[in-house]
C-alpha cells in the first residue's frame, strides 16, 4: 500500500526543467531515500509534496486519494535550509509552529512539554533561540517537525551539520518514528545512511528518475560477480591456475598477503572459484564485492550524463 | 483564516514587547506635546517690547491701538508704498496696514513684517479691530432702532448682525523687498506635521515589514512556515501585524499627547473667555488646576496680552477638526502603509540581505520623498493643480493629502484619492505576492529588475 505517489510530475522554471515526468511511489511505513546530485530536482520535488509550489503537470496522491491542501497537517517537513526566529523564546516559538501545523493551543502545549521532558530540554523553554548551541537548535527543529505526529515525514539532508552524537540520535529517532507507523522520505548525499536506513530509493538526475526500487533489489541488479581474495604460499602467476573465463580485475600486495579482485562469468558460482584456488594456495579471505550505493550512484549518474552528452 | 490570525498575533506581540516600541511610545507624545506646548509657552512670554507702525486709511482705528507692556503702536501718515520701502530701515517690528474699503466698514488688515509675526500681536490687533468694528456696527444698529420704533427689538438678531470677523493677513517682506505670504496658520503647522508623520510612519513600518521578511529568509525559517501556510497568508499576516503595531503606536500617541497637553496647559493661567464649547472644556479643566482663579481686570493689559496669546493658540487648536484629521490620518496611514508595505515585503522577499535592498528601495521611496520635498508647494497652494495631482496619485497621496486636509479639501477629491489608493493597494499586493512567493525560496541569487519581471509572470 502506498502512502504517497506522484504520477508524471513535471515542473519548469523559466526555461529550465526541474522535473520531467517523474513517477515515484512511496510505500506506507517505509523509509524512502530521495537521491541525486545537486540541482537534480530533489528539493523541487519535496516542495511539491509540501504544496509549497505546484507542479505544471501530473497528479499527486496521498493516502489513496488526490493530495489536498489540508494534507499538510499530515506532513512534517524539515527543510535543508532550516532555522528559527533567533529573538523568540524557544517555547513560544515551538508553540507558534505547532499551532501553525493545526494543533490546538492546549494540545500543542501538552505535547511540547512531553517532548521537552523526553529530550531533557525543559530549561530551554524561556531561553531565546540565539542562546542555544547549533546542536540544541537542531533538536528543537526536529521536535517541531514531528510534534503533530504526521503520517509522512520529510527530511531534506537531515544529517548535514549534525555532530556524530546528534546524528546518531536523529537516526534512532527516525527509526523510532518509522516503528510508530510513520512513513519517512529523506533526501541525502550521504550514501552510508541510505544503506543503513532506506528500504526504497529513487535516484533523480537531471530532472528525471533514473533508478528506483527497493535497495536490496537494486544492489542485486548492480552485482558484478566480483570477489576479493587474499592468499599466500603461491609464487606463480594467478592466471595460470584460473579458467580462461575468469577475469582478474586487479592484483596487489598487502604485507605478506597477495590480494586480487576476480570477476567470474554470470553463469558461474562462487564455489567454482574456491575449488580452483584451494589446491594451489592458502586462502585467507574470500569476499563478494557488493557495490555500495555510493558506487551505484556514481555509476548511474556518470553513465546518464555521458548519454546526455552523446545525445547532444 | 485561523492561521493568518496566529501569524498576525506573533508579528504584533513580538514587536509590541520590544524595548524600542515602548521607548518610542513614551518619547513620541513628549515630542508632540512639546510641539503644542512650546508655542503656548512662547506666546505667554513675549516680554520684549515691539513697535508696530500703523497706516490706517480708514481713519477708524486712529488712537484705538493702545500701547501695552510689550507692544508699542505709532501711527504713520505716509502712504503704504513709501512706508514699505522704509520699513526695513525703520527697525520696527511690523507694519500694520488697514486699507480703505469700498463699503464703510473695514474687514481686513495686512501685517507686513520681516518674518513671522508673533501670535499675540496678530491676536491683539485682531481683537482691537473686531471690538472697534463691532462697536461701530452696534452703534449704527441702535441708531436704526431708535429711529424706527415700529419693529420689536430682537437682541439675538442685533448681536448676530454685529458679529464681525476681521481677516488679518501677514506678509513677509524679504531682503529684496519682495513680498511673500507667510503662514502662521495652524493649518500649515498641522499639515506639515501630519504629512511628516505619515511619511515617517509608512517608512518606519514599511521597513519593519521588509526587515521581518529578510529576517525570516536569513534565519531560514521561511520554508518551515510556508510548509504550513500559504506564502500569501504569511505576507499578509506580517503586513497586517506590523500595521496594527503602527496603529497602536499612533493611538497611544494621540491619547498620551492629549493627556500631557491637558495637564501641562492646565498649569497656565488661562481664563474662559467663551470661544467655543471645546475650548471651554479645556479652559474649565485649566481653571480647576488654577488655585487663584480670579477674573482679571480689564486694565491688566500685560496679563491680557499674555492670555490673548494663549487663547489664540487654543483657538487655533480648537478650530482644527480633530476627528476628521485623526480619521483621515488613520485611513491614509492604513492604506498608504498597506500599499507600501506590500512593496516592501516584495523587496524583502527578493533579496538576501538588507544591503541588497538599495536598488529596489529607490523607486519605491522616491514618490514618498518627492511628496515631502513638494510639501512647501502644497502648503503655499493647497488647492492648485500640483497639489491636486499629488494628492490623487496613489503613491504620493497619503503624504500630500494629509498636508492638504487641514486647509480644507473638496469631498470628491478626498473620495477619489481614497478609492485610487485602495485600488492601488490591491494591485501592489497582488504584484508583491507574486514576487514574494518566488523570492523567498531563492537564496544566493543576485536579483535584478528583469528577474523580478519574470517572477511576476510565473
Amino acid at each position: 500500500m502506498e502512502l504517497f505517489s506522484a504520477l508524471n510530475i513535471s515542473k519548469q522554471f523559466s526555461g529550465h526543467k526541474a522535473l520531467e515526468k517523474v513517477n515515484i511511489s512511496i510505500p506506507e511505513g517505509s523509509i524512502f531515500g530521495l537521491l541525486g546530485p545537486n540541482g537534480a530536482g530533489k528539493t523541487t520535488f519535496i516542495r511539491i509534496i509540501n504544496q509549497i509550489i505546484a507542479p505544471d503537470e501530473g497528479q499527486l496522491f496521498f493516502n489513496g486519494r488526490e493530495l489536498r491542501p489540508n494534507d499538510i497537517f499530515n506532513i512534517g517537513y524539515l527543510p535543508e535550509e532550516r532555522g528559527l526566529y533567533k529573538k523568540m523564546s524557544v517555547g513560544e516559538q515551538a508553540m507558534y509552529l505547532a499551532q501553525l501545523k493545526g494543533l490546538s493551543k492546549q494540545e500543542a502545549h501538552k505535547r511540547l512539554v512531553f517532548w521537552f521532558d523526553k529530550f531533557d530540554m525543559r530549561s530551554w523553554w524561556n531561553k531565546k533561540v540565539e542562546e542555544l548551541s547549533k546542536g540544541m537548535q537542531q533538536k528543537v527543529q526536529f521536535l517541531i517537525t514531528i510534534i503533530h505526529e504526521p503520517k509522512l515525514l520529510i527530511f531534506d539532508e537531515p544529517f548535514s551539520g549534525f555532530d556524530p552524537i546528534n546524528a546518531s540520535m536523529l537516526k534512532d529517532e527516525i527509526i523510532a518514528q518509522k516503528d510508530k507507523g510513520a512513513t519517512v522520505i529523506f533526501s541525502t548525499h550521504n550514501m552510508a545512511s541510505v544503506e543503513e536506513l532506506c528500504d526504497d530509493i529513487a535516484l533523480i538526475n537531471n530532472a528525471k528518475v533514473v533508478l528506483d526500487g527497493p535497495v536490496r533489489n537494486i544492489k542485486k541488479t548492480y552485482k558484478t560477480n566480483t570477489f576479493e581474495i587474499s592468499f599466500n604460499n603461491f609464487q606463480g602467476a594467478l592466471e595460470s591456475i584460473l579458467p580462461p573465463a575468469f577475469q582478474i580485475i586487479r592484483e596487489w600486495k598487502d604485507h605478506d598477503l597477495r590480494m586480487a579482485g576476480i570477476k567470474i562469468p554470470a553463469d558461474a558460482i562462487p564455489n567454482q572459484l574456491i575449488s580452483t584456488l584451494l589446491p594451489n594456495v592458502i586462502l585467507h579471505s574470500f569476499t563478494e564485492l557488493v557495490p555500495s550505493m555510493n558506487d551505484i550512484f556514481i555509476k548511474v549518474v556518470t553513465e546518464k550524463n555521458s548519454e546526455t552528452i552523446l545525445q547532444a | 483564516m485561523n492561521k493568518i490570525i496566529l501569524i498576525i498575533k506573533r508579528e504584533y506581540l513580538t514587536r509590541v514587547r520590544k524595548k524600542t516600541f515602548i521607548v518610542m511610545t513614551i518619547l513620541g507624545p513628549l515630542l508632540m506635546a512639546a510641539i503644542v506646548i512650546v508655542p503656548i509657552y512662547m506666546a505667554t512670554r513675549g516680554n520684549e517690547l515691539k513697535t508696530v507702525a500703523v497706516i490706517d486709511q480708514t481713519g477708524i482705528f486712529f488712537g484705538k491701538f493702545k500701547d501695552t507692556d510689550n507692544i508699542k503702536f505709532h501711527y504713520l501718515s505716509s502712504d503704504i508704498g513709501s512706508a514699505k520701502s522704509n520699513f526695513r530701515k525703520s527697525g520696527e517690528y511690523a507694519l500694520l496696514f488697514i486699507p480703505r474699503t469700498e463699503v464703510s466698514i473695514p474687514s481686513n488688515a495686512i501685517i507686513y513684517a520681516d518674518g513671522n509675526v508673533a501670535m499675540h500681536i496678530t491676536s491683539y490687533i485682531r481683537n482691537v479691530m473686531t471690538k472697534q468694528v463691532e462697536d461701530m456696527k452696534l452703534e449704527a444698529k441702535l441708531k436704526d432702532i431708535q429711529s424706527d420704533k415700529s419693529n420689536p427689538i430682537n437682541v439675538e438678531d442685533i448681536l448676530r448682525s454685529v458679529k464681525t470677523v476681521i481677516d488679518v493677513n501677514t506678509i513677509k517682506i524679504t531682503d529684496e523687498g519682495k513680498e511673500e505670504k507667510s503662514y502662521t496658520e495652524i493649518s500649515m503647522v498641522l499639515g506639515m506635521f501630519a504629512g511628516i508623520l505619515i511619511y515617517f510612519f509608512i517608512f518606519m513600518f514599511g521597513a519593519q515589514v521588509m526587515r521581518g521578511v529578510i529576517e525570516e529568509k536569513t534565519n531560514r525559517i521561511i520554508e518551515v512556515i510556508i510548509s504550513s501556510v500559504k506564502p500569501f497568508q504569511l505576507m499578509m499576516g506580517k503586513i497586517i501585524g506590523v500595521g496594527m503595531v503602527g496603529l497602536t503606536q499612533f493611538l497611544l500617541w494621540v491619547v498620551l499627547t492629549f493627556g500631557i497637553v491637558t495637564i501641562v496647559t492646565s498649569t497656565f493661567n488661562v481664563h474662559g473667555t467663551g470661544k467655543n464649547p471645546a475650548q471651554q472644556t479645556i479652559l474649565a479643566n485649566a481653571a480647576k488646576y488654577n488655585p487663584d482663579n480670579i477674573p482679571f481686570p480689564d486694565s491688566a493689559s500685560v496679563k491680557k496680552t499674555q492670555n490673548e496669546g494663549v487663547n489664540e493658540v487654543f483657538e487655533a487648536i480648537n478650530s482644527v477638526n480633530f476627528p476628521v484629521m485623526i480619521g483621515a490620518f488613520v485611513f491614509f496611514f492604513l492604506f498608504g502603509y498597506l500599499m507600501y508595505g506590500a512593496l516592501f515585503a516584495a523587496i524583502g522577499g527578493a533579496v538576501d540581505s538588507e544591503s541588497d535592498t538599495q536598488q529596489f528601495m529607490l523607486p519605491i521611496t522616491m514618490p514618498l520623498i518627492l511628496s515631502i520635498v513638494m510639501m512647501q508647494y502644497f502648503i503655499q497652494d493647497p488647492t492648485g493643480q500640483v497639489s491636486f495631482w499629488f494628492s490623487v496619485f496613489p503613491l504620493t497621496a497619503p503624504v500630500a493629502m494629509m498636508i492638504r486636509i487641514p486647509f480644507g479639501v473638496p469631498y470628491w477629491q478626498v473620495a477619489l484619492s481614497m478609492s485610487l489608493l485602495v485600488l492601488t493597494f490591491l494591485g501592489t499586493t497582488w504584484m508583491a505576492a507574486k514576487i514574494y512567493r518566488t523570492g523567498i525560496l531563492m537564496y544566493g541569487k543576485k536579483v535584478n529588475y528583469r528577474e523580478l519581471w519574470k517572477w511576476l509572470r510565473y
